[in-house]
């Protein structure tokens, strides 16, 4: 591994300044299940790696029914899985907490991390888009807001500028009726990158058999995380069967524009992306029904 | 000469203190810098957990941690597992049912199984297994280790009634007995 | 003659499962692994590998990675003797020294993406890592080929312009890819054929798979400064490392020490030397230990795997269930040096059952990969593959009971194989007939997308040279100092025996794996031999105890040695009793200690089958394959330690289904590995397996004292076999091809 300077920051000024100082040649250390890799194997560089892990915000996940939960953006992913009311709150969040690497990974990989990641196959994005998460970004010319949907523009690339750092990520409330899952398929069953992953999110008419809104994002068949609109927009006020999530699974299918590699044909990721919306929708409107 | 930082930290309860790179890892720094070569290095990416450690008490793969990383905290290897004169419930199953053949996953095995059963010492053979996922064995099959979990588990169980009650016979027994 | 002797029919050690010698060593971290070595003075080395997948080396550069700070020595494969031509024998066989050498560094020639061009050693990895960065090697790079039946056709690239395809000891007359071509026949394959109410005849096409052991390779050299080299390393086999080592650098091997590590697993793959030689140059150059440790791509690009293959096999039968004839085409990539595993997988492919005619053609071909190497029961694991397909839909067209057709047919004592040898007594029927009284082959498998398979697979398991010595101690405990590295508990297997045959407890033996100077001539771990071969030098070892004993009990008795005799761990006399122990408390009285040795080199296979059954489920929407069952069954001729057998059988299944199911290198179009780490070369996890159950079937081999068969390769062969069959049962669709990924068994469901 290349050498490198390490700062600890302990508050969102400093990091900021020390990140803005170095440009693209300082990178954020949250988990580092990424980073470290990709420094060690020179896909990344960095002349400064900045720990944000000892600045509060960034490590606080606070919940209440009515405020909706705010995630800092380091938080590992087993905090995620192992707080009960954020895990109900935001199965699908939850969901893919859990898959993310093994629990080694688990330990210390964040949310956060996994969005400025922006790899088109990571599984925490698609749960973000589907619970309508806004990021909450710092940098040297103050705050400013996205939403996780806007959040990554290419493989790898994502909307953050000099200097910028993810502060948290701001969900809102559960809605009543309301539930969200994420699956992915991999080969395996764990340790592994999505071949395709699907997030859903439905609300339920307060008689639990009609669909209300619903929202699906996909994994790894497009070049950024993709948001599944017109197969989400289908469902708005079709009756929650087997027959509709198929239907839903179609429209999903035909956005998805997949490459054909290591990990999966383009065929069959295009399949697999119809499969995964049916799968999840009748998740999600199972635990909506609760 | 690399710059190196300083860094003051708890390893298998006492206090540590080491120099090192940044770029350093944990697992570099246990293994080449404080002798600590129990935590073996498999891939260095954080796919076979050969390197596994406990840090504040989470399992990590020490590879995917910078030493600098370390300041201030509590790091669990394999070293610190077994008691002064006896070997952890683990290490006992681990031996007595054979869960090992080359033996080099199995450090890390024994960390990742031990956070396992310090958190619930009756895990279903799917929890073993989910929660195992991250470390590779390629000689055994799992078969065996997965069976020595579930039975230190036990084990580790029996122990802590033991502790409170007064009865005949050792823990290990008392298990025997329940298990039949 | 071992069998000559007779022994209790109960065993009191051999059975039963004592804790492996090793083991605290082993589950508390202090057990010293290659990479755990320290040694004062110490520097890193790091190997410069070849971008291109083929290319020319034009020059290289190591003047500017040789300034930098930190850097002591740098080296290429001009530093090396010239080999050109010259064979040495190895031990497993004979090998071109040109070869080996010029798959340790480059020599004008890169032939696969991962081949080492150039070495530094540093005062850190990371110095070592950066200085590889300021080597400038100039290539010109050339068009590779990566599969088997690309690289035989004629206009394919030509690795070597000076390997000719050697056929039934022939040389060709231009050079070509396929480096031999080997051909066994037995009676009239036409007229079999003719004569048969069915015949089969598929395709199959396997991917090269790695061994994939967790501990990657690594070694340590000191070249000192009065000319010894002494080499600290994660080998099966010292003795083979050390005159490979000596070999290529051209020394005698007495100016040579290897002393082994633990080792983290190997499976064939930890044989050919790749760091030795490389770390031993840099230190003669540096004066220091020199310490190499491999990273996980490495291993992946640089070491193994095993060949990819393109297979077709044909097998007529009659209608009532009795195989008439066989015919196999293998074609085997050997990588980029000849010298595949294509022979035993000729002889390997028919071995279970009896044809009257037969006939097996099997090229050795080179292509732009990794120099294939050994990966338990190399080259049998694709050939069952291909063969009990066929078998599987032969049985299922003549509706007949897939293992009663395997009975009709089974391998029995007296049945020629198709390469010549004629089996002594082996244990093939005893597994089907175990198979079919197994729980599981009992237990109807219901529910949806769900199928059943089963198969058998068969391996030598060989014999060769191991040497043994043991010092008798006062308080009647035994020092076993042994030859074979373990790998799996074999210290413990082979301590079993001495302890067996001197009467003593597993525990009253202190077994160690010593340097190749410390000890008699040992072939490799390999070939499934240690607990037979060592094992069998460790009987005799105590039997030359036995005998030193009873002499020194006749010199405290005052009687003749030949009216004492040893029986049970005691020496006696019609009147006079001694323990072991006791006795071995007055050797100083009887003219001091008593150290016993052995040195064996038994010939001959000692014939492993096994068969194993799997239920699978298959996804029929992703077309993801789960596996729900498996119970693997095996002849282990005598289990001495049965864990161990046991953990063999559910580990080479495991590895099998692994095989079966997704592991493989990828190839990108230039011939670069696309997925070289564990994330994306996806060997099972713990979560991905069940518990894999076991038969341990008990049939003596003939040639051991204890009735030992080799146990340990055997179970990789049967279950990608076995794995095809049932997603055949569950989907309807016959794979031919491995691995059976989901991207594939779903393309093939579409159809």
């Amino acid at each position: 591994m290349k050498e490198f300077e390490f700062q600890s920051a302990t508050t969102v000024d400093e990091a900021v300044s020390l990140l803005a100082a170095k440009g693209d040649q300082a990178r954020v250390l949250t988990g580092g299940t990424d980073l470290i890799v990709q420094l060690r194997e020179g896909l990344r560089s960095a002349d400064l790696v900045v720990d944000v892990k000892k600045i509060p915000e960034l490590m606080t996940m606070s919940f209440s029914p009515e405020q909706g939960l705010r995630l800092g953006a380091a938080v590992p992913c087993h905090r995620i899985y192992g707080d009960k009311d954020v895990a109900v709150a935001y199965p699908g969040l939850a969901d893919a907490a859990r898959i993310i690497g093994g629990w080694q990974i688990q330990s210390r990989a964040s949310v956060g991390g996994n969005l400025c990641n922006s790899s088109p196959a990571a599984d925490s994005i698609p749960p973000l888009v589907v619970h309508d998460a806004v990021c909450h970004l710092a940098g040297p010319g103050g705050r400013r807001t996205v939403k996780a949907s806007e959040f990554c523009t290419a493989p790898g690339k994502n909307v953050l500028q000099r200097g910028e750092l993810l502060v948290s990520l701001e969900f809102p409330p559960p809605a009543e009726h309301a539930s969200s899952a994420y699956m992915r398929f991999i080969p395996r069953n764990e340790m592994d990158i999505a071949v395709v992953g699907a997030a859903s999110w439905v609300q339920l008419t307060a008689a639990g058999d009609t669909i209300e809104k619903a929202s699906i994002a996909l994994a790894a068949v497009a070049p950024t995380p993709l948001a599944a609109t017109e197969a989400s927009s289908f469902l708005a006020g079709k009756p929650a069967t087997s027959e509709t999530f198929a239907k839903a699974g179609e429209l999903a299918s035909q956005v998805a524009r997949p490459i054909s590699d290591k990990r999966g044909t383009s065929e069959y990721r295009k399949h697999l992306a119809g499969v995964l919306t049916q799968r999840t929708l009748a998740i999600a409107v199972e635990r909506a029904r609760g | 000469m690399a710059k190196k930082t300083h860094v003051a930290t708890t390893i298998n309860g006492e206090p540590m203190e080491f120099l090192c790179e940044a770029r350093q890892s944990l697992l570099e720094v246990l293994r080449d810098n404080l002798a600590m070569t129990g935590s073996k290095e498999g891939c260095n990416n954080g796919n076979c957990g050969a390197c596994t450690v406990l840090l504040d008490g989470q399992p990590v793969d020490s590879c995917l941690v910078l030493a600098v990383e370390a300041e201030g905290a509590e790091i669990t290897t394999v070293e610190g597992i077994a008691d002064d004169s006896r070997l952890h419930p683990i290490q006992q199953c681990f031996l007595e049912e054979a869960a090992l053949q080359c033996g080099v996953c199995t450090p890390g095995f024994i960390v990742t199984a031990k956070a396992l059963l310090d958190r619930n010492p009756t895990p279903s053979e799917h929890e073993i297994r989910f929660q195992l996922a991250g470390n590779l064995c390629r000689c055994t099959g799992y078969d065996k280790i997965i069976r020595a979990v579930q039975d230190a588990g036990k084990r580790m169980a029996a122990e802590a009634r033991g502790a409170s009650t007064t009865t005949n016979g050792s823990p290990a027994r008392q298990q025997q007995k329940q298990a039949t | 003659m071992a069998q000559a002797e007779s022994h209790p029919r109960k065993y009191k050690v051999i059975g039963t499962r004592p804790v492996r010698h090793d083991g605290a060593d082993k589950v508390t971290g202090r057990a010293i692994y290659g990479a755990d070595l320290r040694l004062n003075g110490m520097v890193h080395g790091k190997i410069l590998r070849s971008p291109h997948a083929h290319a020319v080396i034009k020059s290289i550069d190591t003047s500017a990675a040789a300034k930098l700070p930190g850097v002591v020595a740098v080296t290429t494969s001009a530093d090396f003797p010239d080999l050109q031509d010259k064979i040495a024998d190895l031990g497993e066989g004979a090998v071109n020294l040109a070869h080996l050498g010029a798959n340790v560094l480059a020599h004008g020639k890169a032939l696969y993406k991962g081949h080492a061009v150039a070495a530094v050693a540093a005062t850190s990895p990371h110095v070592a890592q950066e200085a590889l960065s300021l080597i400038k090697v100039e290539y010109e790079p050339l068009p590779a080929v990566t599969w088997v039946l690309d690289a035989m056709k004629d206009d394919a690239p030509l690795l070597h312009d000076d390997v000719y395809t050697k056929s039934m000891g022939k040389k060709a007359d231009k050079p070509s890819n396929i480096a031999a071509h080997i051909h066994f026949e037995k009676g009239d394959v036409e007229d079999a054929f003719a004569g048969s109410d069915l015949v089969v005849e598929r395709e199959f096409k396997t991917a090269s798979v790695h061994q994939g052991y967790i501990e990657p390779h690594v070694s340590t050299a000191l070249w000192n400064q009065d000319g010894h080299l002494t080499i600290w390393t994660s080998t099966q086999g010292s003795f083979t490392a050390r005159q490979q080592t000596a070999e290529l650098l051209q020394v005698p091997i007495s100016q040579v020490t290897v002393v082994p590590c633990e080792i983290g697993g190997g499976f064939g793959g930890k044989i050919a030397v790749y760091l030795e030689p490389v770390a031993a140059m840099l230190s003669r150059k540096c004066g220091r230990p020199v310490k190499m440790v491999m990273s996980r791509d490495e291993v992946f690009e640089a070491t193994g795997p095993t060949p990819g293959s393109s297979m077709r096999v044909k097998i007529g039968a009659t209608k009532d269930g009795k195989l008439t004839a066989g015919e196999a085409w293998l074609a085997y990539d050997a990588g980029a040096f000849p010298g595949g595993v294509i022979g035993p997988g000729c002889m390997c492919v028919f071995s279970c059952y009896e044809f009257p005619a037969a006939r097996v053609d099997g090229y050795d071909v080179l292509d732009n990969k990794p120099k294939t190497q050994a990966y338990r029961a190399p080259g049998a694991t694709q050939a069952a593959f291909a063969c009990e397909s066929v078998i599987d839909e032969l049985a299922e067209k003549l509706g007949i009971d897939p293992i009663e057709f395997r009975l009709k047919n089974a391998a029995k004592e007296g049945t020629r194989r198709v390469d010549g040898p004629v089996y002594p007594r082996v244990g093939f029927i005893e597994t089907l007939e175990a198979a079919k009284a197994s729980d599981h082959w009992k237990s109807p498998l219901e529910g949806k997308n769900r199928g059943r398979g089963i198969a058998s697979g068969y391996w030598f398991n060989i014999g060769l040279k191991s040497s043994a010595a043991a010092n008798v101690n006062p308080d009647g405990t035994v020092s076993l100092l042994e030859g074979s590295t373990d790998i799996g508990g074999t210290r413990t297997s082979v301590a079993m025996q001495l302890a067996e045959t001197l009467g003593i407890t597993a525990e009253a033996v202190h077994p160690k794996v010593v340097d190749t100077d410390s000890v008699g001539y040992t072939d490799v771990t390999g070939g499934s031999r240690v607990t037979f071969a060592t094992g069998l030098a460790a009987y005799e070892v105590g039997r030359d105890i036995l005998r030193q004993m009873c002499e020194r009990a006749a010199i405290l008795w005052e009687c003749d040695a030949a009216e004492v005799e040893s029986v049970d761990g005691e020496f006696k006399t019609k009147d006079k009793r001694m323990t072991f122990a006791e006795l071995a408390g007055k050797l100083s009285q009887t003219g001091g200690p008593v150290v016993g040795r052995a040195t064996v080199n038994p010939e001959g296979p000692t014939n492993g089958f096994g068969t194993h059954i799997v239920d699978v489920e298959v996804d029929p929407d992703t077309a993801k394959v789960t596996v729900l069952r498996y119970t693997a069954i095996q002849d282990a001729g005598k289990a001495i330690h049965p864990s161990y057998v046991e953990g063999q059988m559910q580990g080479g299944a495991v590895q099998g289904i692994g095989w079966a199911l997704n592991e493989e290198y990828v190839f990108d179009g230039e011939g670069r590995m696309a997925n070289a780490s564990y994330l994306d070369y996806r060997m099972p996890t713990a979560l991905d397996v069940p518990h894999i159950d076991t038969i341990i079937v008990e049939v003596p081999n003939p040639a051991h004292p204890y009735g030992v068969r080799g146990v340990g390769e055997t179970p990789i062969v049967p279950p990608p076999a076995a794995m095809a069959v049932a997603v055949y049962h569950a989907t309807g669709v016959r794979m031919q091809e491995l691995p059976m990924s989901p991207p594939k068994l779903w393309a093939a469901m579409q159809k």
